[in-house]
């Protein structure tokens, strides 16, 4: 049987595939990537070549302007390519609109490199799908035992609440651009909030690519388009970074509420001055991480960023080699 | 146990004293009867458990998981209960959630080794912030940044009442409260405040601006004497039924034997709490080493007699007083104090002066004796009738120079060389409003410790459980309105300074005392130091 790392291997770029000559979401300019996703520390612009789902290619278009590589390569899920016999096809992930898998095949060795992943419905992606193979490349951003997210229902309900509770207040919800606020904004579609939703600007050009995919956000209005008191009892959705910006001063005595899997930890909320933590993440929990090992039972798991060392001890105590790459340049701390 | 987890969650994060009385207020309105008293019980922390030692739940966890995994989560977490809440493999086939007062029943009423067994099922039947809410509330950790008071404003607010009516009646109830919520909500009348040795809510000084108040007030108005520097206390003694209460109404009897056995009255006084020996007053230093004791041995009692200089008369004989005017209450105290045959109770003296002028030189120059350490003047109109809060007009404090601030410890440093195990360098603030227009601390100054090894290694634990952030070798303390140690900042001079966010530097800044009994909130204003710059400039 052939080594694994002779098909992939971490480079200071990222996951190199030699016989392929390509890279998985390198972190510079590269000759040939596969792209798994459009969150910014795995897409990068400038590359030669990027093959990725027709949607990540969409979502880079809009971020990076149309001439963000030399060529592109839209892969569709369940399509495949090969290339000096190496065979490459892209599988729902679940993280994000347009997120995949790579899928890599070659002289009988199946590797999967997941991406970002998580297995709870989101209804802005279609779910995850696991894959039969030999080494299973996971990320483990939420790697540790103590993240465990709760029902994304249970956190929206409780968005709600503080809303009914709290009428002359703002609730200002921090939420990724790319991902983490469309989903916030159909939660809140599903739970019954049909009132406009106000949006920072920064997350506009996103909204109007979801919708152009298919996923109805309902009415949503910019920020800056009521008086202050307008905006009593109303919810706002900005990037995280706006919360203790002084952009938040035009909404009366906002509720800074924040949106993401770091926010299970109290300190964590405390630090960043929040008020409403919800704890809503499009990164697999520690339960998610390890029923995903269990389900594939890979020969190997290889581990990229994250927490790498516990997802690694826990798969050593269950009799699964696991090696922890830690490849550098994912931040996944901006995005989720 | 939900909805009190829930609301323990969203107080750990919230800020504004406001919105804490809404989460609070909105609890009570929506909880049934018992849960919503034994909720108001442990927030007032007038329930509190220590059922379940932090090693015992660590064994508990560590049984059921992988010990380094658990050991990697605390570290990242740090917060033992935190930690535990959110990795508890919970057991498949768990009960029904404990409503709060099942919790409650079973954690008063049974041994330790029975609540032991409790606590496994009731984990495995939680989500995260219930066990989360349990297990701070069996370890006795249940901080929330809610004091005593808010909570009891949140009860008055849900009956549309004045916190002192609640306060009034406060030490006559007992959990689950239901007759104050029967009360609160229109269904019942008032319960009787008549319960012997109950704390009566303090009647509180504003602080004097010589420049604005001098030009509208009459000094033919105003009884003077000075403000001992010691604590407040409220001696009662009703049906021999004796207590000691802190301004706060904390009951401190235990601490203070001596004293107890000197009421030997009918009544309840208000007063400081000092030492003294053979009459004169010994400095707050003597006095601290009595407070915050858990046992007192009769060496402590010999070396630091406690005592208290009485200056005001709230009840006698089942007459409450405090309807009276100051100076029929202070005739009242004169003959009361007079008929005492104890001499750990004596009389503050009165300072007779007609102007504001002859006033001022008294407490630019004290007399020898216990005024040179007092902390200043007291006013007290005449005609004032004993009223609880801080009303605008009856009554002022003048503190005497030189400059003296109560500011909120912020930051903490290890010390050199024997101290270096030791956080006794400190980084304190005051109060300003901050961006968001609520109040925060600006830091204004640093100094190291000057007490004894007794009273540092008592900062140093409270910077080390009160630890929020670190830095190296500093930490940031946990600081805000609710919680927050305040130390009393001696210092000679101001300069503006540009270095400083607050605008202002202090020369020789020393922590003359550390104000354990002073709640966070109530340490000074930017705006004062501010106001003593300007002095200073000669404006
Ligand atoms: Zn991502
Ligand atoms: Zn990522």
């Amino acid at each position: 049987m052939i080594r694994p790392e002779s098909l992939l291997c971490p480079k200071p770029q990222g996951l190199y595939c030699a016989p392929g000559d390509f890279f998985i979401d390198p972190v510079s300019p590269v000759t040939r990537a596969v792209i798994t996703h459009g969150h910014a520390d795995h897409a990068r612009a400038g590359h030669g070549t990027v093959i990725a789902t027709p949607e990540t290619l969409a979502i880079m278009a809009e971020r990076y302007g149309q001439d963000f590589a030399g060529s592109t390569q839209p892969l569709a899920y369940g399509q495949s390519v090969v290339r000096d016999g190496v065979e490459v096809s892209l599988v729902p992930a679940g993280h994000v609109l347009g997120s995949a898998q790579a899928v890599v095949r070659w002289k009988g060795l199946t590797m999967v490199v997941s991406g970002d992943y998580k297995r709870r419905r989101d209804p802005t992606c279609p779910a995850f799908e696991p894959v039969p193979c030999d080494v299973f490349i996971s990320e483990a951003t939420f790697g540790l035992p103590v993240f465990r997210h709760p029902d994304d229902g249970h956190e929206i309900a409780r968005l709600l609440r503080s809303v009914a509770q709290f009428p002359e207040r703002s609730h200002i919800v921090g939420a990724y651009a790319l991902g983490k606020a469309q989903r916030v904004i159909r939660l809140l579609r599903e739970a019954g909030w049909d009132q406009p939703i106000y949006v920072h600007g920064a997350l506009e050009r996103l909204n109007r690519l979801y919708e152009a995919h298919g996923i109805d956000l309902g009415p949503l209005e910019p920020a800056t388009s009521a008086t202050k008191q307008d905006f009593a009892g109303a919810i706002v959705i900005a990037p995280p970074s706006a919360l203790a910006d002084r952009w938040s001063r035009r909404f009366p005595d906002p509720v800074a509420a924040f949106a993401s899997g770091w926010m299970q930890v109290r300190a964590r909320a405390r630090q960043r001055g929040v008020e409403l933590p919800l704890v809503i993440s499009d990164h697999a929990d520690w339960d998610e991480l390890i029923a995903t090992v269990d389900e594939i039972r890979p020969g190997e798991l290889w581990i990229t960023h994250g927490r790498e060392e516990a997802l690694a001890r826990w798969a050593e105590l269950h009799g699964i080699k696991a090696r922890a790459l830690a490849l550098v340049g994912y931040d996944d701390e901006a995005e989720d | 146990m939900r909805a009190f987890a829930e609301l323990l969650d969203r107080l750990s994060l919230t800020g504004s004293r406001n919105a804490k009385l809404t989460l609070v207020r909105d609890y009570l309105a929506q909880t049934p009867d018992p849960d919503r008293g034994w909720a108001l019980a442990a927030l007032t922390g007038d329930l509190s458990f220590n059922a379940a030692k932090p090693a015992f739940i660590r064994k508990a966890v560590e049984e059921r998981m992988d010990p380094t995994l658990f050991r990697w989560s605390y570290d990242y977490v740090g917060d033992l209960a935190e930690t535990v809440a959110l990795v508890w493999p919970s057991r498949p086939g768990a009960n029904r959630e404990p409503e709060l007062s099942e919790v409650i029943d079973a954690l008063r009423g049974a041994s330790r080794t029975e609540v032991q067994r409790l606590i496994e099922a009731w984990l495995d039947s939680l989500e995260t912030t219930g066990r989360w809410a349990l297990l701070k509330l069996m370890t006795g950790g249940l901080r929330v940044g809610v004091s005593s008071r808010l909570a009891k404003q949140a009860a008055a607010d849900l009956g549309g009442v004045q916190v002192a009516e609640v306060e009034e009646v406060w030490h006559a109830l007992h959990p689950p409260y239901e007759d104050l919520f029967a009360w609160l909500e229109g269904r019942s009348d008032r319960p009787s405040a008549n319960s012997p040795g109950r704390f009566r809510p303090v009647m509180l000084a504003q602080a004097l601006d010589e420049a604005v108040d001098f030009g509208k007030l009459d000094p033919a108005d105003y009884a003077a004497e000075w403000k001992w520097d010691g604590i407040r206390v409220q001696a009662v003694n009703e049906g021999g039924l004796r207590r000691l209460y802190t301004r706060n109404g904390d009951d401190i009897s235990r601490t203070f034997p001596d004293v107890l056995e000197a009421l030997e009255f009918d009544g309840a006084i208000d007063g400081e709490l000092l030492v003294m020996r053979d009459g004169a007053l010994a400095s707050f230093a003597d006095l601290q080493q009595r407070l915050n004791r858990k046992s007192v041995d009769a060496k402590l009692l010999m070396n630091f007699p406690a005592a208290i200089r009485a200056y005001d008369l709230l009840s006698e004989a089942g007459e409450d007083t405090r309807v009276l005017s100051f100076a029929e209450r202070r005739v009242r105290l004169e003959a009361f104090v007079g008929r005492l045959k104890t001499s750990r109770i004596d009389l503050s003296p009165m300072q007779p002066f007609a102007t504001w002028a002859e006033l001022a030189a008294l407490r630019g120059e004290p007399p020898p004796g216990d005024a040179q350490i007092a902390e200043g003047l007291m006013l007290k109109r005449w005609d004032s009738i004993y009223e609880a809060g801080r009303p605008k007009g009856p009554w002022f404090k003048w503190k005497r120079d030189p400059f003296l601030i109560d500011a909120v410890l912020m930051y903490a440093q290890r010390g050199h060389g024997k101290r270096s195990s030791f956080y006794s360098d400190y980084t304190f603030g005051v109060w300003t409003e901050g961006e968001d227009g609520a109040r925060a601390l600006t830091p204004v100054g640093k100094a190291y410790f000057g007490f004894t090894d007794e009273e540092l290694k008592q900062i140093d634990k409270f910077v080390r459980d009160n630890t929020v952030d670190r830095y190296g070798p500093v930490r940031a303390v946990r600081a805000d309105i609710h919680h927050g140690l305040v130390f009393e900042v001696a210092f000679e001079g101001l300069q503006r300074s540009t270095r400083h966010k607050s605008g202002v530097a202090m020369r020789f800044p020393r922590i003359s005392r550390i104000r354990w009994d002073k709640p966070a909130g109530e340490a000074d204003e930017l705006r004062s130091l501010e106001r003593m710059l300007e002095q200073m400039e000669g404006r």
